[in-house]
């Protein structure tokens, strides 16, 4: 398939998910009369609904979905490995325990930014420490190893906030949290979150040239120009940027940035640089459908989207590692 | 006109010099072969005068700026990686990334990539993934990536390792082609068989020191052989030009 065809058609994909999220929910909307409404804001409570209910979720669900899979196409591209996903490097669990301390000590019901910003702080604050650990002139395996660190530390801290958790219902709000989900989110949350996302797409996007060129490992890459030290820096960077800002408001989705850019590899030719607009289109269909989805399979229940992409996830997963298996035996 | 000149370059791993105060310079028309016996300093000399490596001492190379070295020099590391199952023609395409910047692959890039696939007789294997390639092949892609780079200096680790006899002299010979037209190249080999029949000159490298260099003839010298490969070896300038055949294990 043509670059060109292949954006188009990830595009329509896109279009049609977040026209079919703006029109799916409880509320049960004529469609026609919604769209209206939301245009041009007249119609009472159906423009209020679609205003501040219906958008803002499918703007978020769009923003996360492209964020994950981004991050995901170039942190397989930076490693040089297809099994390679965001929270490889930790940024995401320490987003979450900084969601987590947030509900655990009040501040998230103290204010409603009090979340999402704790959030921010701790994916900034694992990038800090995994800069610092990895070091200027640190090799990928460091990387990866500072991030499994990380990742690991701040996962046993949120079991340790669970673990001391004075009640059941903090402790409920706490796991209820971490599946992830897009629910009840409002503007306030669109215009903390998609400043830093934005930040991160273009720091990511800046990476396409140097993740072709690592190829031909790094040596080579090197030798054709490429500043490997900057090249870390920018895609950390980026990712603490666009991920941090989708899990602090969306909390822990995973499989986005693993299944998509390995599904969507053999159709850009396999270029790692290509790949990265490719997976930003996909993984925002990907929880677009997703966030569709949940609302359409148990309606009454509050199904997590993140569960419910695991649970998609999971096996669509299993299936590429059959067929990688056999391609390889 | 100089394309590379080392001054007293020294690199160190840990304490015991690896590379120890080579100079050297290569100019236009050259084909230089590196030779030494194994861990002898080949690679992380050719490293350093590229500036992968930190170093003393003084290299034209690793001074420039990352993407006017790109420009200058084309390297081919012995570690034949492809990390991706991109098209043979792709990846050649990566050597044009020093003059691509932001803009578009132009009539001359597509022609760099045209040429350097047909002179590694690579035409018919354009379009196929190149991580389904055998290693030979694969090692016949990268120096084509290597030679689509277009720089006036190739610098290779050991590039014909692993090619087939048609392949070694096809590529040793395009090599001494390239460097008639004007460029340079600084290749280390460990077939001196080769090294004898193509290189205009030959650099000889122990433990980390440049113990001789100049013509063949004059470099693989008896002494040199046992003092440096311990081996004996014949060299014979014949009428089907010069030809080197190790005999065996200096006594």
């Amino acid at each position: 398939m043509s670059a060109r065809a292949l954006a188009f058609a990830l595009g329509l994909l896109v279009a049609a998910l977040f026209a079919a999220s703006l029109l799916v929910g409880p509320a049960g909307l004529p469609p026609r009369a919604a769209l209206a409404a939301l245009v041009t804001g007249e119609g009472g409570p159906l423009a209020l609904v679609m205003q501040e209910i219906r958008l803002p979720r499918a703007i978020l669900g769009a923003a996360v979905g492209a964020s994950l899979g981004l991050a995901g196409a170039a942190m397989q591209g930076y490693l040089r490995n297809p099994l390679a996903e965001p929270g490889i490097v930790g940024i995401s669990a320490s987003a979450a325990l900084g969601a987590v301390l947030a509900i655990h000590t009040g501040l998230a019901a103290a204010f409603a930014l009090g979340l999402p910003l704790a959030a921010l702080a701790g994916a900034g604050l694992s990038v800090a420490l995994l800069t610092l650990l990895a070091g200027p002139r640190g090799s990928t395996l460091t990387l990866i190893l500072a991030g499994i660190a990380i990742g690991a530390l701040a996962t046993a801290v949120t079991s340790l906030v669970l673990n001391l958790s004075p009640n059941p219902w903090a402790a409920n709000e706490i796991v209820f949290w971490m599946m992830g989900s897009l629910a009840d989110r409002s503007f306030t949350h669109v215009a903390l979150a998609l400043p830093f996302m934005i930040a991160g797409w273009a720091m990511l996007a800046a990476t396409a040239r140097g993740l072709d060129a690592l190829t031909l490992g790094e040596d080579a890459a090197e030798a054709l120009g490429i500043r490997l030290t900057r090249l870390r820096l920018t895609l950390v960077g980026g990712t603490a940027a666009a991920v941090g800002a989708a899990t602090a408001v969306a909390g822990a989705i995973g499989f986005v940035g693993l299944v998509v850019p390995h599904l969507l590899r053999a159709l850009v030719g396999a270029q790692p640089g290509r790949l990265l607009w490719a997976s930003a289109l996909g993984g925002a269909a990907m929880v677009l459908a997703a966030d569709v989805a949940v609302r359409l399979i148990l309606p009454e229940r509050d199904l997590k989207l993140g569960v419910l992409m695991a649970l998609v996830g999971a096996p669509l997963f299993l299936h590429l590692i059959w067929r990688t298996r056999r391609e390889f035996a | 006109m100089t394309l590379l000149a080392l001054d007293a370059l020294t690199v160190h791993r840990g304490p015991c010099p690896v590379v120890d105060g080579v100079s050297l310079t290569i100019g236009e028309g050259e084909l230089v072969g590196l030779i030494g016996p194994n861990g002898a300093g080949k690679t992380t000399l050719m490293r350093a005068a590229l500036g992968l490596l930190p170093h003393r001492g003084e290299s034209s190379l690793a001074r420039l700026a990352p993407r006017e070295r790109a420009r200058s020099a084309a390297w081919m590391p012995q570690m034949r990686e492809i990390a991706w199952p991109v098209s043979v023609e792709r990846l050649v395409t990566l050597g044009r990334l020093p003059h691509l910047g932001a803009r578009r692959a132009t009539d001359a890039d597509r022609a760099a990539v045209a040429r350097a696939l047909d002179w590694m007789d690579l035409a018919a294997f354009a379009a196929r993934p190149a991580t389904e390639l055998s290693g030979g092949e694969q090692a016949r892609v990268l120096i084509a990536r290597a030679l689509a780079q277009e720089a006036p200096l190739l610098m290779a680790d050991e590039p014909v390792a692993g090619l087939d006899p048609a392949h070694q002299i096809a590529t040793m010979t395009l090599f001494r082609r390239l460097a008639e037209a004007g460029k340079g190249a600084l290749v280390s080999l460990h077939d001196l068989g080769l090294a004898a029949r193509h290189c205009t000159r030959l650099v000889l490298l122990h433990q980390g020191r440049l113990v001789a260099e100049g013509p063949p003839e004059s470099v693989l010298t008896e002494g040199n052989l046992r003092d440096v490969f311990g081996v004996r070896g014949w060299f014979g300038a014949t009428e089907h030009g010069p030809v080197f055949q190790p005999l065996d294990l200096a006594g």
